[in-house]
């Protein structure tokens, strides 16, 4: 699958996404099923650095959503 | 006068300890005086808020602090850890305060100059406030606002020439022992290949690719300095082959009272003279040693290289001249299924540049297959123990030998496989019915 197809997939398959905006990076190995976890998560790296995506960060975890979608700032459950 | 009161916070000064909140104090009275004429970038009074907030979260029984966010430097996963107050309104000062990971020299090494470059940058750009050193060991700063970071990120890479740590779902800084700089126990240059994974795996510090964190952590010898046996995924712990090298005119020289034990370091208290059958021979927990007359004798297939005679006699007794390192996997703190220690994966490796068969026929393989199969926030630990010590060997390509087992097998079930045994699974069913009626 070439690349730029993958990048599609991703960001329609966030765009459809309702209720949460960030996703674990194994969330994303899934939507391109057939494609190697190392090859997905480079993808989905440069999609970061081509802004696209951005980095949601706890401290102790990474997640992934597409840039601008969903809180910025830290958040209590429930919230 | 200060800017909040702090009653509770001021009774944390009266014990005989240092106080970190002496040490806040006094930061926020050098941001008052401002001698330097600095143009704080940050508020001048951060350090007084944060004192307030932190008086309150007293007062209240619970923090006042959130953490986590978007923040970070362009292109990096990790580093930047954001935390806001949730009471900004009281305390504007510290709204926004993110703490930045910077990675620290390799053995922590580092001159006073080094020391004061990062300060000056700190304290234009940041609260002043560090604290040295994080428990992956990075050097980290505390508190500064989003615009700030990267302008901190960029003299740190430009001007001293160091970089972020790692924080998030990536492989976090690497750290390793004082090792052969200072240590005559250093099996392997720990310094050395801490220095070339950090380089090597730049990707994986600082662009997310795991399940959950991940750690290296080198240690020398035995001692475990850095605790990697209990604190990292994967953990190089160094070891020697062949003999512990006995100098026997030193052994009696200890036995005669001529050299302290412990290089001196109990001398605080009279121990009475020192008993090398009580001190060391009889506490040696696999009885290898044993005293031949006035010679001491160590059966060395027995030792484990508990290091205690060593430590106890190091002026009698050095590690061996063929050396590198034990690797053990999957230690963990107890977030989820409680703490675990680190399991022997492989006995004894030589530690040599470039490192390839450490990273091809180790790390990597390891990395894909918790990459594959490792739940979100599983650490190689707990995937180790959902799918058996067992699964890892079969990673790695690394065959069962007895010092992978821990105890007595408690598991009644073997399964084989194929290859495993000898002609497979097939059979010549005409031979087979020679010595079988149907």
């Amino acid at each position: 699958m070439e690349k730029e197809e993958v990048k599609k997939i991703i960001v329609e398959t966030l765009k459809k996404k309702k209720g949460k905006t960030k996703f674990y990076l194994k969330d994303y190995y899934k939507m391109i099923p057939d494609m190697k976890a190392r090859q997905v998560k480079n993808i989905v790296n440069e999609m970061v650095k081509e802004e696209i995506l951005e980095y949601w960060s706890s401290g102790s975890t990474t997640l992934i959503g597409l840039k601008g979608a969903g809180k910025a700032h830290a958040t209590e459950e429930g919230e | 006068m200060a800017k909040h009161e702090t009653p509770m916070l001021d009774q944390l000064e009266s014990g005989p300890w240092p106080s970190f909140v002496s040490d806040i104090k006094a930061e926020a009275e050098s941001r008052a005086k401002n001698e330097k004429g600095l143009d704080y970038q940050i508020p001048q009074d951060c350090c007084d808020d944060l004192l307030g907030v932190l008086e309150l979260s007293y007062k209240h029984g619970r923090t006042h602090w959130k953490h986590g966010g978007i923040v970070g430097v362009f292109g990096y996963g990790g580093g930047v850890i954001g935390r806001y107050c949730d009471q900004p309104e009281m305390f504007p000062a510290v709204a926004h305060f993110h703490t930045m990971r910077v990675n620290q020299p390799s053995g922590k090494f580092y001159s006073t100059k080094f020391l004061g470059d990062l300060l000056d940058i700190w304290e234009l750009r940041g609260s002043g406030l560090t604290n040295m050193h994080g428990s992956t060991g990075d050097i980290v700063f505390l508190g500064t606002t989003t615009p700030q970071l990267e302008e901190v990120f960029f003299d740190l890479t430009h001007k001293l020439d160091t970089d972020l740590g790692g924080s998030g779902s990536n492989l976090r800084t690497p750290s390793c022992c004082i090792g052969q700089a200072r240590c005559e126990f250093a099996c392997y240059d720990t310094q050395a290949i801490c220095h070339y994974m950090t380089n090597e795996y730049q990707d994986e510090l600082h662009r997310p690719a795991f399940p959950y964190k991940f750690k290296f952590k080198f240690d020398g010898c035995p001692n475990c300095c850095v605790a990697s046996i209990a604190r990292s995924d994967i953990s190089y712990i160094g070891t020697w082959r062949d003999d512990i090298r006995i100098d026997q005119e030193a052994v009696k020289a200890y036995i005669g009272g001529e050299i302290p034990p412990n290089a001196g370091a109990h001398a605080g208290r009279d121990w009475g003279p020192f008993d090398i059958h009580k001190e060391v021979i009889d506490i040696c927990p696999t009885g290898c040693m044993r005293m031949d007359g006035d010679k001491l004798e160590i059966n060395t297939p027995e030792c484990t290289r508990c290091m205690h005679c060593i430590n106890v006699m190091p002026k009698a007794l050095r590690i061996g001249n063929d050396r590198g390192c034990s690797i053990l996997c999957g230690a963990k703190a107890p977030i989820l299924d409680g703490a675990q220690m680190a399991s022997l994966l492989i006995p004894f490796i030589k530690v040599e540049e470039p490192y390839d068969e450490l990273k091809e026929k180790v790390i990597e393989p390891i990395w894909d297959w918790w990459m594959e199969e490792g739940k979100n926030r599983e650490r190689l630990g707990e995937l180790i123990k959902r799918q058996g010590f067992q699964k890892l060997l079969d990673v790695t390509g690394i065959k069962a030998i007895p010092q992978h087992v821990a105890e007595p097998r408690s598991n009644p079930y073997i399964f084989w496989k194929e290859e495993e045994v000898p002609g497979g699974w097939k059979r010549d069913i005409n031979e087979f019915r020679k010595y079988h009626q149907r």
